[in-house]
């Protein structure tokens, strides 16, 4: 059994924190993860930040900008993470980014690095399907590193099986349309038609939804309908401008945990 | 048989280029898109709007305008087509017609755009006013500055210009942002792409809209040289919409030299370019593989070009295809030598072409093109919403 899925099995309600990796300076990534796990976080998503980030509301691209402008890239994230796991030993931790820097860094060298560092799992929005399904499965069965991929309302029955099929995490229900950070009030009758008819899909993986969950309210109604939740946007909003960003993260996940 | 290069495999590759890398959130959208256009495209009563816009509301056919005094200067003879003509002075209208057509087909309520030079963003305001649909455009910052007419254009035709201040600010963040929206409004609404860009089928979608352009061209050289196939086809390539047009029904005559004509900004190697046949490797770039100027890391980075419709960081993945393959050749041409041929084609014909299009006249000068054979420029579009630039670089003009 992986990371992933023993946390699964060992708690109820799991906070899955985002963090744009060097933001908001660029040695913050490892302090901050520490923090997170420390405060209560139960999975970390730490994102590659990238310049065109299409499936990012303007929070997360503004944390990116400002990330890329520290001198974040692969090479030295894969650096910082050197220490992770003496850092965060039994957490699970995933990295989420979009392709194109991960195919100019080389895939199979990206997995490779990834896996040495104790990365569990990645979340790559626009990788296809049916690439991943032939081309990238394999290599991540190899390195031992499983796929996180996302479902929306929109997300058709077979599709949502095949990726159940394929993902030995936990499948990611986006909240409604938009990015992430959305602060449009969600439909809320068809919100609920939608986690009601996923959670009785009686799916093999476990299910956290994200996309503009902000605070303790939001966390604890997703938990009311999945597995836990993901909170990304309003950790880095609370991160912007303040002094002590691993005292401020560990503040945000002690509010949420309450 | 030599495989076509018109048609994009199944999954939408032209070679190794091509392809729809679209998080989940956009997959419905695209594959709503994907499993409907052809059938829609083929359908009669689409193809009878189709002509009929085409022909009263759009002024098509435009004319194939042999330029004499051009020719006289160049050492040999040119045509221009004369895609400057049709309605909103650019070809991006071919396009808009075509795709709203298949919106309301699709039974979409709301059109959302991305433009640079305006022109894209124009042509789509103009069909939504005509079919009655609400319209959002979204324009970088600095492209709403440098052309200030065509978005007062779009707001009197009743569109709402969304400024986009991330990034650089230009076509590129537009685009981004107008993803962004159709993520966000998944069911409604239709995004008009305005080049061969973007996720499959995007980019044959577009040049199946542009391809009237070329058709036109067979017609009329066949009645006025005699031939259907000129020597060369010479267009400008920001993302490619025009080219693919003018290419479209050439792709499959080796005999035709494609000449694909790039903004090299201040020079290629200046730092201050978006000349992305040369600089640019592949990767990803709204939804498509293909060739994008970025930095060793994978960010994209921002090209360069004083006209707002060639820079953008990438290609269509056709002329990524077209490039690696060796069927079409690219030139590069500076601001300079555009704005040389801006001034040389008002003087000598008479017309004052788009900033754009002047990229692809200046490229005359490098085709190494005799006496005797066609050459056909397209002539994408007109100068009138670039006056201001003109006027701020009156001392190259004259």
């Amino acid at each position: 059994m992986n990371r992933i899925q023993t946390a699964f099995q060992q708690k109820k309600n799991l906070l899955n924190m985002y963090f744009t990796a060097g933001y908001p300076s660029l040695h913050d990534t490892l302090p901050l993860a520490q923090a997170l796990v420390d405060a209560g976080a139960d999975i970390l998503e730490i994102g590659m930040p990238f310049s065109d980030p299409l499936a990012d509301g303007p929070v997360i691209q503004r944390s990116s900008s400002v990330a890329l402008a520290n001198g974040m890239n692969l090479p030295v994230l894969f650096g910082q993470l050197q220490a992770l796991r003496a850092a965060v030993p039994d957490t699970p931790v995933l990295l989420m980014g979009y392709l194109n820097p991960v195919l100019q860094f080389g895939v199979e060298t990206f997995l490779q690095k990834a896996a040495d560092v104790g990365i569990d799992g990645l979340i790559l929005p626009d990788l296809p399907l049916d690439e991943y399904e032939e081309t990238y499965h394999p290599l991540f069965q190899k390195y031992g590193l499983k796929a996180v991929f996302l479902i929306t309302p929109q997300t058709s029955e077979t599709r949502i099986r095949r990726l159940d099929a394929l993902s030995e995490a936990f499948l990611y229900l986006v909240s409604g349309p938009g990015t992430t950070g959305g602060t449009t009030l969600p439909d809320v009758e068809a919100q609920q038609e939608y986690f009601e008819r996923i959670a009785a899909m009686n799916l093999k993986n476990p299910r956290l939804i994200g996309f503009g969950i902000a605070d303790k309210k939001g966390f604890d109604h997703a938990c009311s309908h999945a597995d836990g939740a993901i909170i990304g946007s309003a950790l880095i909003r609370a991160l912007e401008d303040v002094e002590d960003a691993p005292a401020t993260a560990a503040h945000f996940v002690q509010v949420i945990k309450g | 048989m030599t495989p076509s290069y018109q048609q994009p495999s199944a999954r939408g590759y032209y070679g190794e280029f091509g392809g729809a890398f679209v998080p989940e959130m956009l997959f419905p959208n695209v594959e709503e898109l994907r499993t409907r256009y052809l059938e829609i495209l083929a359908d009669p009563d689409f193809q009878i709007d189709l002509q009929h816009l085409l022909r009263d509301y759009v002024g098509r056919p435009t004319p194939l305008f042999e330029a004499k005094r051009l020719s006289e200067r160049y050492g040999t003879r040119v045509f221009l087509k004369r895609e400057d003509l049709c309605h909103t002075g650019a070809h991006k209208i071919n396009n808009t017609v075509g795709q709203i057509l298949l919106a309301q087909r699709l039974g979409k309520k709301r059109i959302i755009a991305e433009t640079g030079a305006g022109q894209h963003g124009v042509a789509t305001a103009t069909v939504c006013a005509l079919m009655g649909l609400p319209c959002v455009v979204y324009m970088g910052a600095t492209d709403i500055e440098r052309q200030a007419p065509n978005v007062a254009r779009m707001r009197l035709l009743g569109a709402e210009v969304r400024r986009v201040t991330s990034g650089s600010q230009t076509l590129k963040d537009a685009t981004n942002e107008a993803i962004r929206d159709w993520i966000a409004n998944p069911v409604d609404t239709h995004y008009i792409i305005g080049s061969v860009v973007g996720p499959h089928p995007y980019p044959d979608l577009v040049a199946r809209l542009q391809a009237v352009i070329s058709e036109e061209m067979r017609a009329q050289l066949l009645e006025k040289t005699g031939t259907e196939l000129p020597d060369f086809v010479v267009a400008c390539v920001g993302g490619g919409s025009n080219a693919a047009g003018a290419f479209y029904h050439f792709l499959d005559e080796p005999s035709v030299r494609l000449i694909a004509v790039e903004a090299a900004g201040h020079g290629i190697h200046s730092g201050h370019s978006a000349a992305t046949s040369v600089l640019g490797t592949p990767g990803i770039i709204h939804g498509s593989r293909t060739l994008l100027m970025q930095d060793e890391h994978g960010q994209i980075t921002e090209p360069y070009s004083l006209s707002a419709g060639l820079d953008y960081p990438g290609i269509g993945p056709l002329h990524a295809h077209l490039g690696a393959s060796g069927r079409a050749e690219f030139i590069a041409i500076t601001d300079d030598e555009a704005l040389q041929a801006v001034s040389e084609l008002s003087r000598l014909e008479g017309i004052i072409p788009a900033l754009e299009t002047a990229h692809a006249l200046a490229a005359l000068a490098q085709l190494g093109a005799g006496p005797d054979d066609v050459v056909v420029v397209n002539l994408s579009g007109r100068g009138d919403k670039d006056l201001e630039t003109y006027l701020k670089n009156m001392d190259k003009l004259l």
